[in-house]
C-alpha cells in the first residue's frame, strides 16, 4: 500500500500540479484529444447510423463491421498509423476516430431498431412524413441507446488516448510512459490513477445523461411497461453498460 | 514481406505466447460468470449492485489496470498473471450481464413445467435453464473472446510477451511489415478462436440449429391442416 501512498504523494506534489509537464496540462491535452475525436466520430457515424436504422438497409454490414472492429488491436492500429504519418498528433487522432466510429454507429442504429415497429407504423399512419418520423419519433426514442454508444466510444477513446502517448500524443499517458522508462513506479501509478478517475467520471456523467434523455412519454409509461420489445433481433454489442430495454 | 518470411519462427512463438495469455481469461470469465450471472438474475438487489460494480470495472482502461493490479495482487509489474487477471475481470464484466439476461429470458412456463416434472432447482438449472440460455451465452463469450485476444496486445508496452511485442518492436525499429504481421496474426487468432467457439456451440447445442427447421415444419403442418 506504500506504493499507493507514494502515487498520491506524487499527484499532490506541487511540482506536478503546474508547469509545462504538470498534471493540468496533460489533463487538458487528454480531454482535448478525446473531445475532438468524439466530435469527429459522431459527425461521421451518427448520420450514417440513423440512415441504417431508419431504412434497415446495410444493417448486416454495419453489424459485422462493428463486431469485426473488436478484433482490431488498438495498439497495432495506433502504431501503424504513426509509422505511416509520422510522430505527432494527427496519427493518434485518426486511429482514435477509426476506433470510436463503430460504437457510435452501433448506438445510433440500434437506438432506432429498439423502437417497436408499431410505434413507427402508427406515426406513418397519422400522416407523418419520413423526415418527421425520424426527427419526432425515432431520434427521441433512440436517444438513450445513442448516448450508450457515445458512452462506450468515450471510454474507448479515453483508454486508447492513454496508449496514444506511446506514439507521442501527450496526455495523461505521458506519466505512465515516462515512469516506465525511468522505472519510476509511483509516477506510472499516479498516471494510471488519474486516467482511471477520468474514465469513471465520464462513465458517471454518461450514465446520468442516459437516464435524463429518456423521453417523458416513455418515463410516464415505464411502470406499465407499454413499450413492447423490438420485433427485430437485438445485436450483441460489446458493452455491459448499454440499456436493453 | 521478406521480414515475415525471415521471422516466421518468431511470429509462431509470439502467437503461442499470445494464445497462452488469451485462453485462460476466456475460460475463467465464462466459468465465473455462470454463478455470478445466476445470482444477478435471481435477486433484484444483487443484480443492481453486481451490474453497477462490473460496469465500473469495465470502464477502467486496460493499461492503467495492468499497472494498478500488481499492487493489489502483490505480483511483479511485468508479470503475465496481471494480464490474465485484468482480462478475466473485463470478461466477467461483459459476461455476467449476458448470463443474467440469458437466464432471465428463459420462459417461466418452461421453468414451471420443469418443476412440475419433478426437477429439483439444481437439476433444473443444469438441464433446463442453462441449455436454453446457451445460444445467448455463446454470443456473449464470442464477444469476450474476440476482445480478449485483441486486448492481450496492450501488455506489450509493459514488456509482457505476446503478438503485441511485434507492434512495439516494429515501431522502435521502423519495420511496417512487422507491425502489419502482428495485426494480421492477432486478428487471425481472434477469428480462429471465434470459429472454434461456434463449432463448440454446434457440438454442444445441436438443437440451436434444428429449431428453425422444426418451426418451419410446424408452420407447414399447420398450413396443411388448415388447407385440408
Amino acid at each position: 500500500m506504500n506504493l499507493l501512498i507514494d502515487a498520491f504523494a506524487w499527484i499532490f506534489d506541487p511540482a506536478h500540479l503546474g508547469g509545462p509537464n504538470g498534471i493540468p496540462i496533460r489533463l487538458v491535452q487528454h480531454l482535448t484529444i478525446s473531445l475532438a475525436v468524439l466530435v469527429i466520430a459522431s459527425v461521421i457515424a451518427i448520420p450514417l447510423g440513423y440512415l441504417i436504422g431508419h431504412t434497415g438497409r446495410g444493417r448486416s454490414l454495419a453489424v459485422s463491421l462493428t463486431g469485426g472492429f473488436r478484433a482490431l488491436p488498438t495498439l497495432g492500429l495506433l502504431i501503424i498509423v504513426a509509422l505511416w504519418l509520422g510522430i505527432g498528433i494527427e496519427a493518434p487522432i485518426i486511429a482514435l476516430v477509426v476506433l470510436a466510429i463503430p460504437p457510435v454507429l452501433a448506438g445510433a442504429y440500434s437506438g432506432f431498431e429498439a423502437i417497436d415497429r408499431r410505434t413507427i407504423d402508427s406515426a406513418r399512419a397519422v400522416g407523418m412524413t419520413e423526415g418527421q418520423i425520424v426527427r419526432k419519433v425515432e431520434v427521441p426514442l433512440g436517444l438513450p441507446l445513442l448516448i450508450g454508444g457515445l458512452r462506450s466510444a468515450t471510454l474507448q477513446i479515453i483508454a486508447t488516448a492513454t496508449l496514444a502517448d506511446y506514439v507521442g500524443a501527450g496526455g495523461l499517458g505521458r506519466f505512465i510512459f515516462v515512469g516506465l522508462k525511468s522505472n519510476d513506479y509511483s509516477q506510472m501509478l499516479a498516471g494510471s490513477l488519474l486516467v482511471i478517475a477520468l474514465a469513471l467520471i465520464s462513465e458517471g456523467i454518461f450514465a446520468l445523461l442516459q437516464k435524463l434523455v429518456v423521453p417523458r412519454g416513455v418515463v410516464a409509461n415505464q411502470n406499465a411497461d407499454v413499450r413492447t420489445p423490438s420485433s427485430r433481433r437485438v445485436a450483441v454489442v460489446g458493452s455491459p453498460t448499454e440499456e436493453r430495454k | 514481406m521478406n521480414w515475415v518470411i525471415e521471422n516466421l519462427p518468431l511470429i509462431g512463438q509470439r502467437t503461442l505466447e499470445h494464445l497462452a495469455l488469451s485462453i485462460p481469461p476466456i475460460v475463467l470469465s465464462f466459468v465465473l460468470s455462470v454463478p455470478l450471472g445466476w445470482v444477478a438474475n435471481r435477486y433484484r438487489l444483487s443484480r443492481g449492485v453486481l451490474l453497477t460494480v462490473l460496469g465500473l470495472l469495465y470502464a477502467i482502461p486496460s493499461l492503467p489496470l495492468l499497472i494498478v493490479l500488481p499492487i493489489i495482487l502483490g505480483t511483479g509489474a511485468r508479470d503475465s498473471i496481471n494480464v490474465v487477471v485484468a482480462l478475466t475481470l473485463y470478461g466477467i464484466a461483459l459476461m455476467v450481464r449476458t448470463t443474467s439476461d440469458a437466464l432471465g429470458s428463459v420462459s417461466s412456463d418452461i421453468s414451471q413445467s420443469a418443476t412440475a416434472m419433478g426437477f429439483s432447482p439444481w437439476t433444473r438449472f443444469w438441464k433446463v435453464d442453462l441449455p436454453l440460455a446457451g445460444p445467448v451465452l455463446l454470443a456473449g463469450i464470442r464477444v469476450v473472446a474476440v476482445s480478449t485476444v485483441s486486448l492481450v496486445t496492450v501488455g506489450a508496452v509493459l514488456g509482457i510477451k505476446s503478438l503485441g511485442l511485434l507492434f512495439t518492436d516494429g515501431l522502435q525499429r521502423n519495420i511496417v511489415a512487422e507491425v502489419l504481421a502482428g495485426m494480421v496474426a492477432t486478428i487471425a487468432l481472434a477469428l480462429l478462436i471465434d470459429a472454434a467457439l461456434v463449432l463448440l456451440g454446434r457440438l454442444l447445442m445441436p438443437w440451436a440449429r434444428a429449431t428453425r427447421t422444426s418451426s418451419t415444419r410446424r408452420s407447414r403442418l399447420t398450413a396443411e391442416a388448415a388447407a385440408s
